[in-house]
């Protein structure tokens, strides 16, 4: 099967008057269509760099990167790609914040806002269409953001520490939640964390990359064997500690 | 209603008192002030010719409301101040879109903007009567020139201090520039818009008031300027009572539009 997401030796710096800062270095890789991989690394190596070169929101210097086997054009429609922060826009409602994605592609048609309002009642958040953005809690903020994303109908989605924000009880049920709606739509997913545990319990790969400029570590399969397969078990299961030690232990052995 | 604790109820009755204080107090400055003005024109500790009085004021426009000449003057000033705001404010948000869509333009002109703004622009009154003569057209202008270099750089400011990752979001969405702005940076930028709106009315009222002082046959600044000259005080201070008044109208109208802003969102 052709990869939904191909990586071909990609390079990046950004520069500035006070001179270049490698940022990555000879990455590659590549994502089967709807696996979900995570990707964890030492704060400031250039995880969002990744990220938003794949978006196509800046172009790699050197590499080439793939979708789904073609040559990745500026903007694609096909990624969806979910920010660390919401950004839900004070002066909209939930529900017009949800269609920004719509509006700004001229797709706002019927159906789009039919299924706006299906996901919202999906995810808990009918009760709150209509109020502003403020009244919600983190995790629903999270959860509009996501609906926003999704009705672009991405293939690949993006998430750059999307729970990051959260504290740490919310985090945890959020991640959860929010993982098991990314698995069940059966999207590709690129998940960037810090938490080591959030990766191990919702991903199928663990990308491990090093200090900047960042290259590959190591990719670390994830795989349990487990009648239901979701996050709680997962953290639950005996394997958990043994992925969580051997990550953390690539992540900190190039000291 | 939740029921109010006593400390609540104690508080709320206190600072009640103190509103209630500072108002009556405010207001008794001001009546105390008027009776010792009156009074001391009228037993001749003060020159009343000089110094006039509040009731001459008020009788001085009395007989301009009679004979319907100040609705003129007032008029006048109004309908010049409210263009030349109305103008500044279009202008300086079309300028500011401009030079946020280009970063070349923006950075070219920036001293060219700082210098025209540090410039005392009632010094430009005089060039722009004797460029564009002495109409209506061109007090306008000079209400205008007083306000907009700086509403233009305090615009273009906020536009700029917008959240980048808020920009971010919109190309994530694969939007375009062009929706960064209208769906980002000038709706966030209505507080600013606002705040900017209540700061140029006041300036457009001093333009205008300048440029009828030199060039004008209507209006309050003229009435100023033409009753200093024949030594007509209760004319001058009855215009800039009004002008006060008018300055504070115009104020409040704004405040109204934020207010109304405020409920919406
Ligand atoms: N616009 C920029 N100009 C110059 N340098 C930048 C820019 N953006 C990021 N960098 C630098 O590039 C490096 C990688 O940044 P990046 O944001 O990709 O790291 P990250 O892994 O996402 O970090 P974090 O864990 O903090 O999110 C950092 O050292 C950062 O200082
Ligand atoms: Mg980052």
């Amino acid at each position: 099967m052709k990869p939904s997401l191909e990586l071909n030796d990609i390079s990046y710096s950004y520069h500035t008057l006070d001179g270049e800062t490698h940022a990555l270095s000879n990455i590659s890789f590549s994502l089967a269509p709807g696996e979900f991989t995570a990707v964890v690394g030492p704060s400031g190596c250039g995880k969002s760099t990744l990220l938003s070169l794949i978006a196509g929101l800046m172009k790699p210097e050197s590499g080439q990167i793939y979708l789904n086997g073609e040559p990745l054009t500026e903007n694609s429609s096909k990624i969806g790609y979910m920010l660390q922060h919401d950004h839900l826009f004070e002066w909209r409602t939930v529900y017009r914040n949800v269609l920004l994605g719509a509006e700004i592609n001229k797709t706002l048609t019927p159906e789009i806002k039919e299924k706006a309002n299906v996901l919202l009642e999906q995810y808990g958040l009918k009760r709150f269409a209509r109020s502003k953005p403020s009244e919600l809690s983190g995790g629903m903020r999270q959860r509009a953001a996501l609906i926003r994303t999704l009705l672009l109908e991405p293939e690949l989605l993006l998430l750059d520490e999307p729970f990051s924000a959260l504290d740490y009880q919310t985090r945890l049920t959020v991640s959860d939640d929010i993982g098991q709606i990314i698995r069940r739509s059966g999207k590709t997913a690129l998940l960037v964390t810090h938490d080591l545990s959030e990766a191990v319990s919702l991903s199928d790969r663990v990308i491990v990359l090093t200090r900047r400029p960042a290259s590959i570590a190591r990719i670390v399969p994830v795989t349990f064997d487990l009648d239901k397969d979701t996050p709680l078990n997962r953290r639950n299961a005996p394997e958990f500690k043994t992925y969580f030690n051997e990550i953390w232990k690539e992540l900190n052995h190039d000291e | 209603m939740n029921k109010i604790s006593h400390g609540q109820e104690l508080f709320l009755s206190r600072l009640r008192r103190h509103r209630i204080f500072v108002c009556t107090a405010r207001v008794l400055i001001l009546i105390l002030f008027l009776i010792l003005w009156e009074a001391c024109a009228n037993t001749g500790i003060i020159d009343s010719f000089i110094f006039s009085s509040p009731s001459r004021i008020v009788l001085c426009f009395w007989e301009m409301v009679l004979d319907g000449s100040i609705f003129l003057h007032i008029g006048i000033t109004l309908y010049e101040t409210i263009a030349s705001f109305l103008l500044v404010t279009l202008l300086s948000i079309l300028s500011a879109v401009l030079l946020w869509c280009s970063r070349k333009l923006s950075e070219i002109l920036e001293p060219y903007l700082v210098v025209l703004n540090s410039l005392p622009q009632s010094a430009l009154a005089p060039l722009l009567i004797v460029w564009l003569g002495a109409t209506p057209v061109t007090i306008i202008v000079a209400g205008m020139s007083v306000a907009i270099f700086g509403s233009i750089m305090n615009l273009y400011t906020s536009f700029i201090t917008v959240d980048q990752e808020k920009i971010k979001l919109i190309y994530t969405l694969h939007g375009t520039r062009r929706h960064a702005l209208f769906k980002v940076v000038l709706p966030s930028s209505i507080p600013a818009v606002i705040s900017n709106m209540k700061v140029n009315i006041g300036l457009c009222l001093v333009g205008v008031v300048i440029g009828e002082f030199l060039a004008a046959r209507n209006g309050l600044g003229y009435l100023i300027i033409y009753s200093s000259q024949v030594f007509k005080m209760n004319w001058l201070l009855m215009s800039i009572v009004l002008l006060c008044i008018m300055a504070m109208a115009l104020y409040a109208v704004i405040g109204v539009v934020e207010k109304l802003y405020m409920k919406r969102f």
